[in-house]
């Protein structure tokens, strides 16, 4: 965190001055171990095996929060008798299947989940569809379609939808609230974890017991009614293979504690600088479109509006709005042609039919199957497998790149390792490749939206130089100029982007006057959009509880409408502290989706009875006649803590009074994950997909759904490969940010760090006759690379299931364009991903190195 | 003279950003290493190497381990800087008078007086000043001398994320490290003491520093001297050499006349 977030760590350390204890968990000994005050050192991608650890340390020592787990999660869920642990089935739960869809979505298999659902009143279902993980690529379909179809197609085409939701209820699932049913969660998770010991956990990650175990005792004595504990990572944890599934153990174990929906405790994400937050609220994601609802697929039951909404729609929880979610956002899309007879434009909504992540397109690309291409803001070049990547960009007809300075990725046809080799002529090379200079973060007007979900407005301060442009004047440029090549179109396919609602120039009259640049769009006009309207009068919304369904409201997404005051106020920027820090939810400070809350499902800051569990980590509470706090309630506003829980009824009237997690259909927290997940209900240690070793814990190796795309220039090591044998993980240094394209050119930051290098240990370097600043090779099966040693005992050899396994580093900044340049890292790296979200696992995998 | 102040570096919460030289190096327009083509230094995260006439803060990375990584196993980080001593040998030994002691009890050469003599450089116990390759004259942190004399906080104070350098009068900052040291020691760091401070056992010759450190290992570890010394306390000693010297070579001359007199008179008798 210090050597990512380093601005972020400010508050880590603040913590610490007051007492806190800081624990960090790394292959390698980094500037966090150096301020932390435990340092546990584990092998790269064997966190799982580590998180596991914790947790079966947590429920067999009784360290868990039993009022909490009981009454907070779905610990006491009866799961069906069909489902099968991979305690049963060595590694692999029940219902897995070959898998037979489109093998450019790269699954090894697939999962079926029927057997991992609640068991309940005959009719069961207790989550979104798989939809919220992935984008239906998988031929099975969880949930919803299983229940009494008959019923369903009875149901009046809406608006309003509420008869849909309706006809969507399910059964309550059964509980055992003493947790000793067999079949309960917790039982199913104490069993799964149960070979998790600290001597498995020594073996699996080469983290000593001892520190292990001090670990674990840190943790716990920090953890219940007085204290929390926080768990931050760095986004590099989800670059597994098994990456959602290492968040999800972090997830049950703080859910075990009692860290969940309370001051201090949670699960940090440490996402970008560059509000990659924010780009997944309003969403750049090819499967899911505003506040998270899923992108429209021609692989689901999504034909019609009313298939999407029957498919998509959660019965119960906050979620049982999704039809006004669903329907404002097609009236911000085509506005006054979307009307309530053309199921408000939902057929000219573009539906995805397979992956189109990042490595699914690039792979799509290297097969010619992909004309051109905008890389606003990213560097391809130097990504994940770069050799494939580039020899990609190559097959392009055309290729826009708008950035701050020439990119490896502009400049990869003449300025590219293997064109300047001559392996590659640029003659060779067809792409026309477009440089657009853009302006930078303080030429525009704009919004970050931070890891917590603050939305934070910039202000412009000056001019970008020369052409340079901002973000919002080229696509607005660019929508323009296609709405008028389109606008003579009578094609059906173009009737939609015809439709589309696009209307953020300046009234006449408001154009800024302090500036020479022209056509930039009026931002504020999107955050309207954005925040919402009513359709007719254009009056703004106070936030999402005042949705329709019926089109009489605009609101492009949903989770950010709240965001301006009714007189168009724009509350991204509020800049008001409290005072002292006290109470600290700041909620003048900035905007936090939804609804200004700082502490999501911050209802499990108190007590079922409704009092807070202890003074020290009070929060919000029930006064007798609502809920208050220092913070936004999360939770229906006058809902007593003794209200009964009511399946006849829809959404949040269906949840009790004690069940915090009003977006679960069952209101409560999952430790066990019925749905949602394609790779299983709970997370279990697999190897990386490169690994020295055979997975100690099953028989099962890797990830069984994995992705890979399988290429002659996307080679794969097998397990114990000798021309393989060292562990590498890849990462990023303070000094610099990304591919270096904002840090390389800038002499400042260029002289902190400006040679590539490779971390060793002492002890690899004396077996490989290495010195410190020796030039070595690193080799990969996808390529080799040059960098100059940096021999330090920060770096370590594991022993690992019994032998000795070195594991190395290297930082991934550099590349042949800038004020310093170096060979790309990611030319190691391959294209295999997680089966959930297309994660990479450039953080884990295999390589030799010799002295060059 | 307004209150004197400084810069209070608490090397415990560093964590190695160097967030302090670039701020620095931004607000003084100080120039880069070969237009930014550095090369790598193989010390631990140092490239910058060095204080000198370009770098007025330099981050030390101090890696101690012990083989197993077990005995020890630490990573000392420490942003360096001119000390602002309160009796600064540079100021003495200036011939123009460049160098000065401002309103702030502060040391600040002025740069249109240098005249690149580089008598300083020598005087200096911390090796803290160099000639700057763009102004050819000898330079060092002016504790922002100029952001001072407007009301800001110096640039590498007002950017260090996590506190560890902390700016402001020298007598709080002292207040301040007192009680954050017995905080640390609190918790178990027995180590952690002041270098800086009247009554260090350290720095007394030059009067305290008005920039100084919380450390937890030997000055020396640091690169710091045990017994900062003064380039006067050298007169005693330099003119004592000096009048050895001329009495050894007076009497090495006696000795060589007498010799030659004594060859002669030899001479003489054969």
């Amino acid at each position: 965190m210090a050597e990512c977030h380093p601005v972020a760590f400010r508050w880590a350390m603040q913590a610490k001055l007051k007492g806190a204890k800081i624990i960090h968990v790394d292959p390698r000994f980094t500037r966090t171990s150096a301020v932390a005050d435990l340092y546990a050192p584990v092998r790269a991608g064997s966190d799982i095996a580590f998180l596991g650890g914790l947790i079966r340390y947590v429920i067999e020592n009784n360290k868990y929060f039993r009022d909490y787990v009981v009454n907070y999660t779905n610990a006491s869920t009866i799961i069906n008798d069909d489902y099968k642990d991979s305690e049963d089935l060595d590694g692999v739960f029940s219902g897995l299947l070959a898998y037979n869809g489109d093998p450019m979505n790269g699954f090894k298999a697939q999962y079926d989940n029927k057997t991992w659902q609640y068991k309940r009143a005959p009719i069961g279902d207790q989550g979104r569809s798989a939809a919220t993980a992935q984008s239906g690529e998988q031929s099975t379909q969880s949930g919803q379609q299983t229940q009494s179809g008959a019923q369903t197609q009875a149901v009046p085409k809406g608006p309003p939808f509420d008869e849909l939701v309706r006809s969507l209820r399910q059964g309550a699932p059964e509980r055992d609230e003493t947790l000793e049913n067999p079949r309960c969660v917790f039982q199913i998770v104490r069993r799964h974890f149960a070979r998790y010991t600290p001597e498995m956990v020594e073996r699996v990650t080469g983290c000593p017991r001892d520190v292990f175990l001090k670990v674990a005792e840190t943790l716990t004595a920090n953890s219940g009614p007085e204290r929390t504990s926080t768990f931050c990572y760095a986004v590099a944890w989800t670059q597994h293979t098994y990456g959602v599934q290492m968040i999800g153990a972090a997830a049950l174990l703080q859910l075990l504690l009692g860290n969940m929906g309370r001051p201090g405790g949670g699960i940090l994400a440490l996402r970008g600088h560059a509000t990659i937050q924010g780009s997944t609220d309003v969403p750049t994601l090819y499967h899911s479109i505003h506040g998270y609802m899923p992108a429209p697929t021609a692989l689901k039951s999504h034909d019609t509006l009313q298939d999407y909404l029957k498919t998509e729609t959660l019965p119960t929880s906050y979620w049982a709005n999704t039809p006004k979610f669903l329907v404002s956002y097609l009236k911000s899309m085509y506005g006054d042609a979307a009307t309530k007879d053309n199921d408000f434009g939902y057929d000219w909504h573009p539906k995805i039919d397979g992956d189109y992540s990042h490595m699914a397109m690039m792979i799509r690309m290297g097969d010619g199957k992909v004309k051109g291409m905008f890389a606003m803001g990213q560097n391809p070049a130097t990504s994940i497998n770069g050799r494939l990547q580039r020899k990609a960009l190559g097959q392009l007809d055309w290729l826009v790149v708008k950035d701050n300075f020439e990119t490896e990725t502009a400049a990869f046809w003449y300025s590219a390792p293997e064109v300047k080799s001559g392996e590659i002529p640029s003659a060779s090379i067809k792409t026309e490749v477009f440089l657009f200079p853009s302006a930078q973060i303080a030429e525009m007007d704009g919004s970050f939206t931070n890891t917590q979900r603050w939305i934070q407005w910039h202000e412009k301060a000056a001019d970008p130089p020369g052409d340079c442009r901002s973000d919002p004047w080229f696509t607005h440029q660019l929508a323009l100029r296609l709405k008028k090549l389109y606008a003579d179109s009578t094609a059906p396919r173009d009737q939609g982007f015809k439709n589309l609602l696009w209307n953020f120039d300046y009234e006449a009259g408001q154009y800024p006057t302090d500036t020479r640049i022209q056509g930039e769009p009026d931002v504020e006009k999107i955050v309207r959009e954005i925040h919402g309207y009513i359709s007719q009068s254009k009056e703004l919304l106070n936030g999402f509880a005042d949705l329709k369904d019926d089109g009489s409201t605009t609101c492009a997404s949903w989770i950010y409408s709240g965001l301006m005051t009714k007189d168009g106020k724009n509350k991204a920027r509020n800049r008001q502290p409290d005072p002292d820090n006290k109470p600290g939810s700041h909620l003048n400070w900035a905007y936090s989706w939804p609804a200004n809350r700082r502490i999501f499902y911050n209802r499990a800051s108190a007590r079922p009875d409704g009092q807070p569990w202890s003074e020290r980590k009070k929060w919000v509470w029930w006064d007798g006649a609502k809920w208050t706090g220092y913070d936004v309630p999360d939770f229906a506003a006058t809902k007593a803590p003794n209200a009964p829980q009511n399946y006849d009824a829809t959404g949040l009237d269906a949840l009790a009074g004690t069940d915090p997690f009003i977006m679960k259909a069952d209101g409560r927290a999952w430790l066990f994950t019925p749905t949602g997940l394609v790779d299983g209900p709970l997370p279990t240690h697999y190897e990386p997909i490169e690994t020295p070793i055979q997975n100690p814990l099953y028989k099962q190796q890797n990830n069984p759904i994995v992705k890979y795309w399988e290429r002659d220039n996307n080679k794969i090591a097998k397990q114990g490969d000798p021309a393989y044998p060292i562990i590498i993980t890849t990462y990023r240094l303070t000094e610099h940010h990304l591919s270096g394209v904002m840090s390389r050119w800038l002499p400042w930051l260029a002289e902190l760090q400006p040679e590539l290098f490779i971390e060793m240990s002492p002890e690899l370097a004396q077996e490989k006759g290495i010195q410190n600043l020796d030039f070595v090779k690193v080799t990969s099966p996808r390529g080799a690379i040059r960098a100059k040693a940096l021999v330090t005992r920060r770096l370590r050899p594991f022993v690992i299931d019994g032998k000795t396994v070195h594991h190395i580093g290297m930082p991934w900044h550099w590349g042949y364009q800038g004020v310093v340049t170096g060979d790309v890292t990611n030319d190691l790296t391959a294209m295999v991903a997680d089966p959930n979200v297309s994660m990479h696992e450039g953080k884990s995998f295999m390589c030799n190195v010799e002295k060059a | 003279m307004a209150e004197a102040m400084g810069f209070f570096t608490d090397t415990t919460v560093c964590i190695g950003c160097k967030a302090c030289e670039v701020a620095c190096k931004e607000w003084n327009q100080l120039p880069s290493w070969n237009g930014g083509a550095n090369t790598l230094s193989g010390n631990s995260y140092d490239n910058t190497r060095r204080l000198d006439g370009m770098h007025w803060r330099h981050v030390q990375f101090i890696e101690q381990f012990s083989p197993d990584r077990t005995q020890q196993a630490r990573w000392l980080l420490m942003s360096d800087v001119c000390k602002h001593c309160v009796r600064a040998g540079c100021l003495e030994v200036c011939p123009t008078g460049a160098i000065i002691r401002t309103e702030f009890d502060t040391v600040v050469i002025q740069s249109d007086v240098c005249n690149g003599c580089r008598y300083c450089i020598g005087a200096c116990p911390f090796g803290v000043i160099e000639i700057n390759p763009v102004s050819h004259t000898a330079q060092k942190c002016t504790l922002c001398y100029d952001r001072l004399q407007v009301g800001l906080t110096p640039a590498c104070a007002k950017a260090c994320p996590t506190a560890s350098i902390q700016f402001g009068p020298v007598r709080e900052l002292q207040q301040r490290a007192q009680a954050r040291v017995q905080q640390l020691q609190s918790q178990g760091v027995k180590d952690a003491y002041l270098y800086g401070t009247p009554g260090d056992g350290h720095t007394e010759e030059l009067g305290s520093l008005n920039a100084f450190f919380l450390l937890i290992d030997r000055p020396e570890v640091y690169g710091l001297p045990a017994k900062p010394k003064m380039p006067s306390r050298n007169l005693f000693s330099g003119s004592a050499f000096s009048i050895v010297g001329a009495l050894v070579i007076g009497l090495l001359g006696v000795f060589n006349f007498r010799q030659r007199r004594m060859a002669q008179t030899g001479d003489g008798h054969s």
